[in-house]
């Protein structure tokens, strides 16, 4: 039954590839070199489908071994019922079966979230608490974290789709970490005493922000709630926190344990729901002091809109990307490639800081592109909760068919596709690795964020060419250098216009290393000292000085 | 009992430590001396140079520093009652305040043990520049016997957030929580060569650490005198930058505009917390003349209701015994010689009791700059008490000492209270308050009273070189 499901997957790609290319006005040849075989005749991509075949698409889902228990809404420390009563359902991206129903919040839900945050933060006791108490219930939160790390890493592969492996070894132990990061700033929040020029003593107070709003996206649902709450509640503010209809469930789970650490009711209150409902009413909120969005550029702007039309929050936006990933010529081609490759397929490339531009040197391009094909094709695709398997399937079938229309947008424009170019299987959200080379920066699948695991290959010859190409883009989040040329590195580091510029490694992702973009790419930064800001009001003190000894 | 990756000492050589209130030997502790040392410093030179300590990230540091004070804290009562038993001190506030205190301090510097950053820099000319600051290596701790615990945590706390290795040797009064806190660090996980303990004395075993060449830094919390000799060993053998946390006779100022009843209260606090065995104590207090006499009627009438006595035996004891015989017998030739001098006695003055090291406390009054008590650190529950007239007159006397260690005042005038905070020199000035420490305050001295921090981020300075690095930069498209 599963070949029989393949072939049928199989002439599908074809038969679409085939249509598509059919409608294109003066396209080049019809089937794309890599679909066909060395005879000339139209094949189905051979290598793909033996590899894919060990994948568990289109066997029976293994069972998680978690529960679902929390559901509701989180406000004033009690999971409740949405105000209307309404129900979503989230999805088991691997069937696009219900994993449960949860309840969905809108502005009526916000508005009860913002009143407790509210009354938390102005009547105490966590902003007076103080700060050295505060991170101990981020420590003890951190320990709760670690103890059940494999539930709730299940609970993420569940929704998510990622890996188990990735969730269970990388990124829970790394909410356990970027809590213990922030416990550990909690009293270290230093203002400046200042020099006056005069008799004066200027003191420099920072103090908690207020409530902050924060709306967090589906690709990391757990780490996006470290990375926003973390230094939120380390500043002493209390938080709405919107978490993306894809994946309710993680964020439910840890702010309960965050409970048990000793967090007091109100500092923390999550809201399942829906942009347009949720997220807007607290984005507009005009009693909510700050906002925090990772997400779409798209919805970013509408975020820095609704702020902007009702009270001026200020606002940090965490957005799209389109990253280069530079591999320089005296590149070890075989490390470059594995690099590269997990630069772009990391997550079943649902990340907003993915290398999804790859530009290789004309020196090593063919080789370059040989291996990645031969990479792509060995990388295994299946059961997230499968041992071994690599990449899970997509989020939604939202995504999912995005990604399948860039790719055919790709074969529209003539890029070639060196590998994949479907769906994988005939249930759930699986996309085949997917490569296209000889991509030309005009196309779109070169200038729009796909955000699957489609990797485009671009050529290039020149240093000062690929620094302005890799610039050319509205984004800049961040970029990938591959080179062990000390003055190549630190041209293309001060060149590249991008938040993050990670030189012979990728997705490097510490709690103290800042994160964030420059233009299109968003406004700000997380992680580190420096997202402390975003969550700090700065108040000057300036008293009057009679006699001062010295100034 | 010795701590250097375990053993006893090299000469077979044993000391005893007593029990401050009767005087009576506790244990027999093995006497580290300088081929002691010179074990400790190989190890901690070995567990530096070739171990992982500097090598884990500053992250998973401070996780073995948060589980590390995981552990004093499950452990709060033993060491409490270890200290208290070493020290004279009152359990249940050691248990409070110490140990609490010495959790807290290895909490914050495993906080930042992730946030030591150096910094990228403006060269001129086409260049990269930045900073590394990197772990010094070796550093040696000589901790005294008033707080061992907290001593201990705040000197091993920093150095070890910054990757250093150690040798610490804690006074010879008071070993016991050392050994106990090392151990305790070993099973966090804080692998073996990091920190070694060398109980012993100054002379022998504190020498051979301030003048060892594979020492790279020392930190020492003590006497004026006893600094001098650690940084002249320091100069005589590598040059190893000193820091040095020293006495003091810090002034506590109370202005006429005060509350009464508080400043008494304060002035008792400061100058006996820790039966007066504390650097910072505030043993020069200034009232200002409007209320002088009132405050010094107070002053003696709440004295009355000091309770001096058994620290274990009874929970409204407020003043233990002075920790060994020889402080006893030196407050009490203090007290001799202020009365010799010509000062007046208000309250306490003699020894208390028939066993033990128990002191009355003491306030003198008619106190003049020039007498000896009013100069030199007593160490011991003993206040000089004395009058002022104007702001200008407060801190010329305040400061009119060879020490800057801490200040108080105590005022509801803003104006006064800066003007005060300004022109006192001393490292910490408590306003309305004394004693009101933190891990996140800088500690230290100026004058004779030392130089370099404790606690605080600046604390880490000590166990860091700062590296600079320096690359040409080829079409940097900024600068």
């Amino acid at each position: 039954m599963a070949a029989a499901t393949r072939r049928a997957a199989s002439s599908l790609v074809a038969r679409c590839l085939v249509a598509s290319r059919a409608s294109a006005a003066g396209a080049p040849p019809a089937v794309p070199s890599a679909l066909r075989r060395p005879d000339g005749t139209r094949g189905v991509l051979p290598g793909i489908f033996q590899r894919f075949s060990t994948a568990a698409a289109a066997e029976e889902p293994i069972s998680p071994p978690v529960q679902v228990n929390y559901t509701k809404l989180l406000i004033n420390g009690d999971f409740v019922d949405s105000a209307s009563g309404k129900t979503f359902p989230t999805l088991d991206p691997r069937t696009g079966e219900v994993i449960a129903d949860v309840s969905e919040g809108d502005a009526a839900d916000i508005n009860r979230a913002v009143s407790a945050a509210r009354k938390a933060f102005d009547e105490g006791p966590w902003p007076k608490m103080t700060a050295y108490e505060r991170s101990r219930i981020l420590l003890r939160f951190a320990d709760l974290i670690e103890k059940h790390n494999d539930e709730i890493a299940a609970l993420e592969t569940w929704d998510n789709g990622k890996p188990y492996d990735q969730a269970a070894l990388i990124e829970v132990p790394m909410v356990a970490r970027l809590m213990r990061y922030y416990a550990g700033w909690a009293d270290k929040i230093h203002g400046l005493i200042v020099p006056a020029d005069g008799p004066h003593h200027v003191q420099v107070l920072h103090e908690p922000i207020g409530v902050a709003g924060q709306i967090i996206p589906w690709n990391f649902p757990l780490l996006m709630f470290a990375w926003k709450v973390g230094p939120a509640l380390a500043c002493g503010n209390t938080v709405v926190l919107k978490t993306a209809e894809q994946t309710p469930l993680s964020a439910l789970y840890i702010s309960k344990l965050l409970h048990e650490a000793g967090l007091p009711e109100g500092v923390l209150n999550v809201i399942s729901g829906f942009g347009p409902t949720a997220g807007a009413a607290l984005a507009s909120h005009m009693d909510v002091d700050k906002l925090a969005f990772t997400g779409s550029t798209d919805t970013g702007k509408i975020v820095l809109e609704l702020a902007a039309r009702s009270n001026l929050k200020p606002v940090t936006l965490e957005l799209g990307g389109k990253s280069p990933f530079i591999i320089m010529d005296d590149a070890d081609v075989d490390q470059a490639v594995e690099l590269a490759h997990f630069a772009l397929f990391f997550n079943q490339g649902q990340c907003c800081c993915a290398g999804s531009r790859t530009f290789v040197h004309e020196r090593v391009y063919d080789e370059f592109v040989e291996k990645a094909k031969a990479r792509a094709l060995k990388r295994v695709v299946g059961d997230p909760f499968k041992k071994g398997v690599e990449q899970g399937p997509q989020i939604d079938d939202e995504q999912f068919n995005k990604i399948l229309r860039y790719i055919r947008s790709g074969v529209e424009s003539g890029a070639t596709l060196v590998t994949g170019g479907d769906r994988l299987g005939d249930k759930g959200y699986y996309v085949q690795p997917t490569i296209f080379s000889d991509v030309q920066d005009g196309m779109k699948i070169a200038r729009e964020e796909i955000f699957g695991p489609v990797q485009s290959i671009f050529k290039f010859n020149d240093l000062n060419e690929v620094i302005k190409r890799a610039n050319a883009s509205q984004y800049g989040l961040a970029a990938g250098v591959f080179t062990n040329n000390i003055d190549t590195a630190n041209t293309l580091t001060r060149a590249l216009k991008a938040g993050t510029v990670w030189v012979n490694c990728f997705d490097i992702f510490d709690a103290a290393i800042p994160f964030g973009g420059y233009k299109m790419s968003g406004i700000g930064r997380e992680k580190g000292i420096d997202s402390l800001k975003n969550y700090l009001q700065i108040k000057a003190v300036v008293t009057a000085l009679k006699n001062p000894a010295w100034l | 009992m010795m701590y250097i990756s375990s053993s006893s000492s090299s000469s077979g050589r044993t000391f005893e430590t007593r029990d401050p209130r009767t005087g009576d030997v506790i244990a027999s502790v093995a006497e580290g001396d300088k081929d002691d040392v010179d074990l400790a410093v190989r190890a901690a030179r070995k567990a530096f140079d070739h171990g992982e300590w500097p090598r884990i990230s500053g992250s998973e540091r401070g996780r073995i520093l948060t589980r590390f004070a995981d552990l004093v804290e499950q452990h709060a009562d033993e060491l409490a009652a270890l200290e208290s038993l070493d020290a004279g001190k009152h359990p249940a506030v050691t248990k409070a305040v110490d140990v609490g205190n010495a959790a807290g301090s290895l909490r914050y510097f495993a906080g930042a043990a992730d946030k030591i950053h150096g910094e990228t820099l403006k060269m001129q000319g086409q260049f990269q520049g930045y900073t590394l600051r990197e772990p010094l290596g070796v550093a040696g701790f000589i901790i005294p016997w008033n707080f061992p615990t907290t001593m201990f945590a705040i000197k091993v706390a920093p150095a070890l957030a910054a990757g250093c290795t150690m040798v610490v040797k804690p006074a010879e009064q008071t070993p016991l929580s050392a050994l106990y806190l090392a151990d305790l660090a070993k099973k966090a996980g804080i692998p073996d060569g990091v920190i070694n303990v060398v109980p012993g004395f100054g002379p022998t075993a504190g020498a051979a650490i301030a003048s060892h060449m594979d020492v790279d830094t020392v930190s020492f919390t003590g006497s004026t005198e006893v600094g001098r000799l650690i940084m002249e060993a320091s100069a005589r053998s590598n040059l190893k930058p000193v820091s040095l946390e020293l006495g003091g006779k810090s002034p506590l100022i109370i202005f006429e505009d005060a509350d009464l009843d508080m400043a008494v209260e304060l002035a008792i606090s400061a100058n006996l917390f820790n039966k007066g065995e504390a650097c910072v104590a505030a043993s020069r207090v200034y009232v200002q003349e409007g209320i002088y006499d009132q405050f010094e009627k107070k002053l003696a009438e709440r004295m009355k209701s000091w309770v001096v006595g058994d620290p274990f035996n009874d929970p409204r004891v407020n003043q233990g015994p002075q920790v060994d015989k020889v402080q006893y017998d030196r407050v009490l030739s203090y007290i001799d010689q202020g009365k010799r001098e010509g000062a007046t006695v208000l309250t306490g003055g003699r020894p208390l009791g028939q066993n033990g090291y128990y002191i009355e406390p003491t306030v003198f009054t008619n106190v003049k700059e020039d007498m000896t008590i009013a100069k030199e650190e007593i160490f011991g529950p003993v206040m000089c008490l004395m009058k002022f007239k104007t702001v200008d007159e407060a801190i010329e006397r305040a400061n009119d000492t060879k020490y800057g260690l801490g200040a108080g005042v105590v005022t509801r005038d803003l104006d006064v209270a800066n003007r005060v905070v300004r022109s006192v020199r001393a490292g910490v000035v408590w306003v309305n308050c004394y004693f009101a420490m933190g891990s996140d305050v800088p500690f230290g001295g100026r004058k004779m009273s030392g130089f370099g921090k404790d606690e605080g981020m600046h604390a880490l300075d000590k166990f860091l070189a700062v590296k600079s690095v320096v690359t040409p930069l080829k079409g940097s498209p900024w600068m």
